[in-house]
């Protein structure tokens, strides 16, 4: 279980959320009202006032690098340092298994990452933050790049780990997608959030909230 | 043999070399010059003042005057380090980071030299010891200055690259490798290049100055190895020491990327 208290970074919190082991909560806003932020500074990637635990232990209360594993953030548009896919990953990785779970061709591993599209090195970063097997997933538009078939499978993906007992964060533009992940739905406004339900998630004002992006 | 005093007519008949430049330069319009007369006279001023300045130093027997000799040029290295960047930290480590990378360089390099190879006597001599710290600061400063600058440009440029890594599970060390190796590699080029070239395509200034003044060549040659040897380590433990304490300054304790801290 991920608790977030008091939680502030910039114009943004006190924020306070929970999120069980299994359950996904979707979090939704205006672009720039930051979102990203507090995914941010749920995984200690920026400085930030507030605690966060897991299972009770604190953040603060071990090294970032051990927390990062458990808790762990996957960014919209993730980096790449080495130059091939396979640089990337573990050495023991079955890339004939791996890949295909999103579409992918195994053959890609071995290309230059400077080649790839961007959904397709959307779909890598998240499969690569998978190999973690992270107890939460903070993930910051896991599908902005990808279509409608895509979707599905990382959605799948994704369902499979919440079985598991994965708490998953979702931040997401796509109302439709919020509604099929997660159970329980935020929206950050003004620096604060706020419980939204599902209809209000789907009407007119989120509505234009997609277009506009 | 002897190698003859220059006279002030002999400078001015070089001198005329250069106005004989410049007055091309503004026949042909290429716009230089002025600045070229400039440099010229800048160049006269600075080095006949460091002559006289070095000639009250070789004089006087004090070793305080050496160091403090070599406390201003090791200064004066670090703020032009400091110049080089075009992203830097902010407060005292803009300075601080160049400059202690170039300290700690210097020292080990010309205690390491005056104690196991140049048997001097006093240690401090400083017809030995001052041109010594010159060509070895030269060689700091480059290292220091392009690998920093490698480094904190590579920090924004890299932004996601490092972040990625942080964000699943590595350390700052480990994320700021990749980056750290290639402002190294970076600080490194030039002293590769210039011992390459040394003797083929260029005679190093050193040695030509030291067969001037009359060395024997193959001596001179010899001393020349030795100094371009120093230079090497000088750039690299400079270069390591800079990036090793920009990784820490660009990054905080709970391994965090900190751009914030840079300007």
């Amino acid at each position: 279980m991920l608790e977030l208290k008091g939680l502030r970074r910039l114009h943004i919190g006190p924020i306070g959320l929970t999120v069980e082991a299994g359950e996904c909560v979707s979090l939704s806003g205006r672009s720039g009202s930051g979102k990203s932020i507090i995914l941010r500074a749920v995984a200690d990637l920026d400085p930030h006032d507030g605690e966060v635990y897991l299972d009770g232990q604190t953040c603060s209360s071990m090294p970032a690098p051990q927390w990062r594993r458990m808790v762990t953030y996957v960014a919209a548009e993730s980096g790449w340092w080495e130059q091939t896919v396979r640089q990337h990953f573990p050495v023991d990785t079955d890339f004939q298994l791996l890949l295909p779970q999103l579409g992918l061709e195994p053959s890609i591993a071995d290309m230059d990452v400077q080649r790839l599209s961007t959904g397709e090195r959307q779909r890598l970063a998240l499969l690569r933050a998978l190999g973690l097997n992270s107890k939460v997933l903070l993930l910051d538009e896991p599908t902005s790049a990808l279509d409608h078939h895509s979707v599905l499978l990382v959605e799948a993906l994704l369902r499979q780990r919440m079985d598991q007992g994965v708490a998953i964060l979702l931040v997401t533009h796509d109302s439709e997608q919020a509604l099929r992940l997660a159970t329980r739905h935020m929206r950050l406004h003004q620096g604060m959030l706020e419980p939204i339900d599902a209809e209000a998630l789907a009407g007119p004002e989120a509505g234009m909230e997609e277009e506009g992006q | 043999m002897n190698t003859p005093l220059l006279s002030y007519a002999d400078l001015l008949f070089g001198f005329l070399l250069v106005l004989l430049n410049s007055a091309l330069s503004f026949m042909l319009n290429v716009g230089v010059g002025r600045s070229l007369l400039v440099a010229a006279l800048r160049a006269t001023a600075q080095l006949l003042l460091v002559g006289l300045i070095l000639k009250f130093v070789f004089g006087s027997s004090s070793p305080w005057l050496v160091l403090a000799v070599i406390l201003v040029m090791t200064l004066l290295a670090a703020h032009e380090v400091r110049s080089r960047q075009k992203k830097r930290f902010t407060g005292v480590w803009g300075v601080g980071v160049g400059a202690a990378a170039t300290a700690v360089s210097m020292v080990l390099v010309l205690s390491y030299t005056v104690v196991l190879i140049v048997h001097s006597e006093p240690w401090w001599a400083p017809q030995l010891i001052i041109p010594l710290v010159g060509i070895v600061l030269g060689s700091v400063m480059n290292g220091v200055g392009i690998s920093l600058n490698v480094f904190n440009t590579g920090l924004e440029r890299e932004r996601n690259a490092i972040e990625a890594q942080l964000a699943l599970g590595a350390d700052r060390r480990q994320a700021l490798k990749f980056l750290q190796r290639n402002a190294l590699r970076s600080g490194l080029i030039p002293i590769v290049n210039q011992m390459s070239a040394a003797g083929v395509i260029t005679l190093p200034g050193m040695m030509t100055g030291q067969i001037l003044a009359g060395m024997e060549p193959y001596e001179a040659a010899k001393y020349q190895i030795l100094v371009l040897f120093l230079l090497a380590a000088a750039a690299g433990i400079g270069a390591l020491a800079a990036t090793t304490l920009a990784v820490r300054r660009a990054t905080d304790d709970r391994d965090r990327l900190r751009l914030d801290r840079l300007s």
